[in-house]
């Protein structure tokens, strides 16, 4: 058993947003040391849909985001092509009357953001996307969203990360955070700062974080190029994305770059279980031919799930942990991990190194759990 | 099916894979009296081996057809399975296949898998031109129609199929010009010799060289490249100490073969690199499923008829003929002797270089595979094995070259059209098109 | 072209030029006998034709009667079947 004491910020998990926490904190001057249990971007991040995107369930979500989405523009010249950024923009639909009364007042609040948008008639959303069904109302443009390849930005990241000296160590499992460091099965190591960004797996290593697991499924088609040009979302979406309990499923579709069409999106409550539930996934596949007809006669290559790490007020923990010497949070982001781990690097290291934070970091403030008892972690949530 | 209406079928026993295996165990559980229903993605059967055109099925093959399609059995062709699941509350089990783009559900008591098997592709420069293709891939082309009269073959591979095959080429007019077998000649001498019991094998082989009897048939020897404008034009062929090149029109590169699993694996059933893990009755890990023939193991045509057979007695609740039990155990032994003496050489693993495409499907290449990265998390980053493919190709290729991790199959078992995935019982055809 | 029409050819379209072939034949036979190299092209562009020969390693990909991604290796031809390959532009 070595111990050691070589970092001075101990980085765990090497998905998406240890990767981006980890480059930010090397770039910082830094030496950061990110440990993995199996490989970078391997988990959630492998999982998800990469979809860079302004979401405003609550005004603290969409600074966030905006913020991010805005990040990962700057950073876009950075990316080798295998990241694989779009700039295809997401279009929000509406189904009636009602959601286009929503629609204009997500175009305002987007707005009064900074983050451009164009609100689109019936026949706008028609010439723009002619796949999508007759009879919707319009939809919200937002231009500024993109989508990645979330593995290889993570690796990007990660492989900045260590063009500024940062060590990976992948395959490494962390036993247990101490005081000041982490013990692994090898050794004790030190570091004056130890991020738990570990995602769905933050519950193990601090239990007293609410994050629990919300499976979600996807299908991804054979190529068919041109076949939708933006990521395409129903308003109901983010009703699904709010509701914390049940099974709901959304239309959620995405082109990407090769030409296939990436095909979501929905929520459960399912333990761990990995496995593909055929109701769900109908439930899924049905909800987007509703939307897009022409889908159905797209060949499906593969299915897979993911575990959303989501938290009972559906905001990410990034801050300081008190009760553990040293120990920061940078986990929870359930289905904006990609989207919001550029904007999480960024205030966990203005938090870290006592800068001028990019947002106000309060309602992200870890302990926040231990006070709210609505946010205490449970097995299940009500 | 060609009218478009989608079928819903109800039998006892679903058998996928009308091949040797699949048609034996169906003649015999339709002769006893139960309603079976057969799928293939062919649209005649026969799987690989007795694949046949129209009028001209394979004298071995003759009896078991004849008594198949008097059985009351019935055939489901052109029709792939892109999902198996639990139906009817865990009594039934459902196959949904796709045919052209109409779905047909078969919801069955008991399923036998009979899915066979694929030829190992391996990776060296040049392996993606058109004009080349399988060893296997070559008699199935060639009974497909391909026309080869004049063009010029070389024919690379490992084991005895490389025989018939070069056989069938030249009798169908093409000039071969090479059969290469990678195996040592030690190797190959001494299997030869242990086919002393069963001479007519060696007979048989006899006569299969005569065919092609103009052409050298070498040992110690396999292709490190292929090289031409838009499609193979010449092969470059190595000893490991001297190199030739030979100017050809079709290349037929393969190195033996693996079982074809996805199906079972859709379903829980546990499998080895070998095949679909079963007992001495056929039946795998899950209860109301069996499986036979070359996905529980390479093992040739007598395994798997003896196995189809043994596994239609078990699904019938009947104890096998003992001399069945007797054959299958002989045709394992000869399947291991065989697997022994072809064995593939390591120089096979390194033929690829960094520009080598090792997956198709998405063109990745073996340079874009970083040393330090896992199998799967190369796959992860590159796409490899993501494809249309599923990974069959890539991943045979790949747990030889190196490791490939075995990862849960989750539908569809083949690509499948979406509303295909939203057929069901009550809804047949998934969606209105 | 025109051939006298028997029971042993039939006239399929491909890539909008009708051509005759003969009958019981895949339409991946019928498309090398057609002298077609690309059957599909790679996702870097490569002309890709057949490999395995029997629906497992999906190059040998065409449109058949407007439906696209079909195994060409595993269908016959039919009369009057409209195909279309890459090799559509003279690929």
């Amino acid at each position: 058993m070595t111990t050691g004491s070589h970092a001075d910020a101990i980085v765990i998990g090497a998905g998406i947003v240890g990767a981006a926490c980890a480059r930010e904190l090397a770039r910082a001057g830094m030496r950061v040391s990110v440990l993995d249990a199996s490989f970078a971007g391997g988990g959630t991040t492998a999982a998800g849909m990469g979809h860079l995107v302004a979401m405003d369930d609550s005004p603290v979500q969409l600074s966030l985001t905006a913020e991010s989405v805005r990040l990962w523009r700057e950073l876009r010249p950075a990316l080798d092509a295998a990241v694989e950024y779009d700039a295809c923009g997401t279009i929000w639909v509406a189904e009636n009357a009602e959601q286009m009364e929503v629609v204009a007042a997500k175009a305002q609040t987007y707005r009064a953001q900074g983050v451009a948008c164009e609100v689109l008639t019936p026949a706008r959303l028609a010439a723009l996307e002619p796949h999508l069904c007759h009879g919707l109302s319009g939809g919200l443009l937002v231009t500024g969203d993109a989508v990645i390849y979330p593995p290889r930005a993570a690796l990007a990241l990660l492989d900045d990360a260590r063009a500024h000296g940062t060590t990976v160590h992948e395959r490494c499992d962390v036993l247990e955070i101490l005081p000041n460091g982490v013990r692994t099965a090898d050794a004790v190591l030190g570091a004056k700062v130890v991020v738990n960004a570990a995602g769905a797996l933050g519950a193990a290593l601090t239990p007293e974080l609410p994050i629990i697991p919300r499976k979600g499924h996807l299908a991804i088609t054979d190529r068919a190029p041109s076949f939708c040009r933006h990521q395409l979302v129903e308003l109901g979406y983010l009703t699904s994305a709010h509701d914390m309990a049940g099974e709901s499923v959304a239309f959620n579709v995405q082109p990407r770059t090769t030409g296939q069409v990436l095909i979501g999106s929905s929520r459960e409550l399912a333990g761990w279980e990995p496995g593909v539930n055929r109701r769900v996934l109908r439930r899924m596949l049905e909800r987007a031919v509703r939307f897009m007809p022409a889908l159905a006669r797209l060949v499906v290559v593969r299915t897979w799930t993911g575990f959303r790490p989501a938290t009972p007020d559906k905001l990410p923990l990034i801050g300081r942990w008190d009760p553990v010497a040293g120990l920061w949070i940078a986990a929870g982001h359930e289905g904006l991990g990609i989207t919001t781990s550029l904007g999480t690097a960024r205030l966990l290291a203005d938090l870290v190194l006592g800068r001028e934070p990019l947002i106000d970091p309060v309602p992200f403030t870890p302990t926040r759990v231990l006070a709210n008892g609505a946010m205490r972690s449970r097995g299940a949530v009500a | 099916m060609k009218d478009g209406r989608p079928g819903v079928m109800r039998a006892d026993a679903a058998v996928v894979g009308a091949g040797p295996a699949g048609i034996a165990a169906a003649t015999e559980l339709a002769e006893a009296g139960r309603r079976v229903v057969l799928l293939d993605e062919s649209e005649t059967p026969g799987g690989q081996i007795w694949r046949h055109r129209a009028g001209a099925i394979p004298a071995a093959a003759q009896p078991w057809i004849r008594r198949l399609r008097r059985s009351g059995a019935m055939l489901v062709g052109g029709a792939t399975a892109v999902d198996l699941r639990e139906a009817h509350g865990g009594d039934r089990l459902e196959v949904v296949a796709e045919r052209g783009i109409v779905p047909t559900l078969v919801q069955a008591d008991a399923l036998l898998l009979a899915g066979g098997a694929r030829e190992r592709f391996l990776p060296f420069p040049g392996w993606t031109l058109p004009g080349v293709i399988g060893v296997g891939g070559a008699q199935a082309l060639l009974k497909g129609g391909l026309q080869v009269s004049g063009k010029r073959a070389v024919i690379a591979g490992s084991g005895p199929l490389l025989l018939p095959v070069a056989a069938s080429l030249a009798r169908a007019g093409a000039r071969v010009q090479l059969v290469a077998e990678q195996a040592s000649r030690a190797s190959v001498m001494r299997f030869a010799r242990g086919l002393w019991r069963t001479p007519g094998t060696l007979v048989q082989a006899a006569r299969y060289r005569a065919e092609f009897r103009r052409a050298p048939y070498v040992m110690d020897t396999w292709i490190t490249a292929a090289r031409g404008d838009g499609r193979v034009q010449e092969v470059t062929v190595t000893d490991g100490t001297t190199e030739r090149v030979i100017a050809c029109d079709l290349l037929c590169a393969a190195y033996g073969l693996v079982p074809n699993m996805r199906l079972a694996r859709l379903m829980e059933c546990e499998t080895s690199l070998a095949g679909v893990v079963v007992d001495d009755r056929q039946r795998t890990s899950h209860a109301r499923i069996w499986a036979a023939g070359e996905t529980t193991g390479i093992g040739g045509v007598e395994k798997s008829l003896v196995e189809g057979r043994i596994a239609a007695a078990a699904m019938l609740g009947r104890a096998p003929d003992r001399s069945l039990l007797r054959r299958r155990a002989a045709a394992i032994a000869m399947a291991a002797l065989m697997d022994r003496a072809f064995a593939l050489r390591d120089e096979l693993r390194h033929l690829a270089t960094p520009e080598t495409i090792v997956c198709r499907c998405e063109d990745v290449r073996l340079g874009a595979l970083r040393p330090e990265w896992s199998t799967r998390q190369a796959k992860l980053y590159t796409r490899l094995g993501m494809g249309a493919c599923q990974g069959r190709v890539c991943g045979a290729a790949l747990t030889f070259l190196r490791d490939w991790p075995i990862d849960a199959t989750r539908v569809p078992s083949s690509p499948a059209l979406l509303s295909t995935l939203l057929a069901e019982p009550g809804k047949p055809d998934g969606v209105r098109r | 072209m025109t051939q006298p029409m028997n029971d042993e050819h039939v006239t399929i379209v491909v890539d909008d030029r009708e051509c005759v072939v003969r009958a019981g034949t895949t339409v991946a036979a019928a498309l090398l006998e057609l002298d077609v190299r690309a059957f599909r092209r790679s996702v870097s562009g490569e002309a890709r034709a057949p490999l395995c020969g029997m629906g497992i390693c999906y190059e040998c990909r065409v449109e058949i009667d407007g439906v696209a991604g079909r195994r060409a290796c595993l269908v016959m031809v039919e009369a009057g079947q409209l195909l279309r390959t890459a090799s559509r532009d003279g690929a």
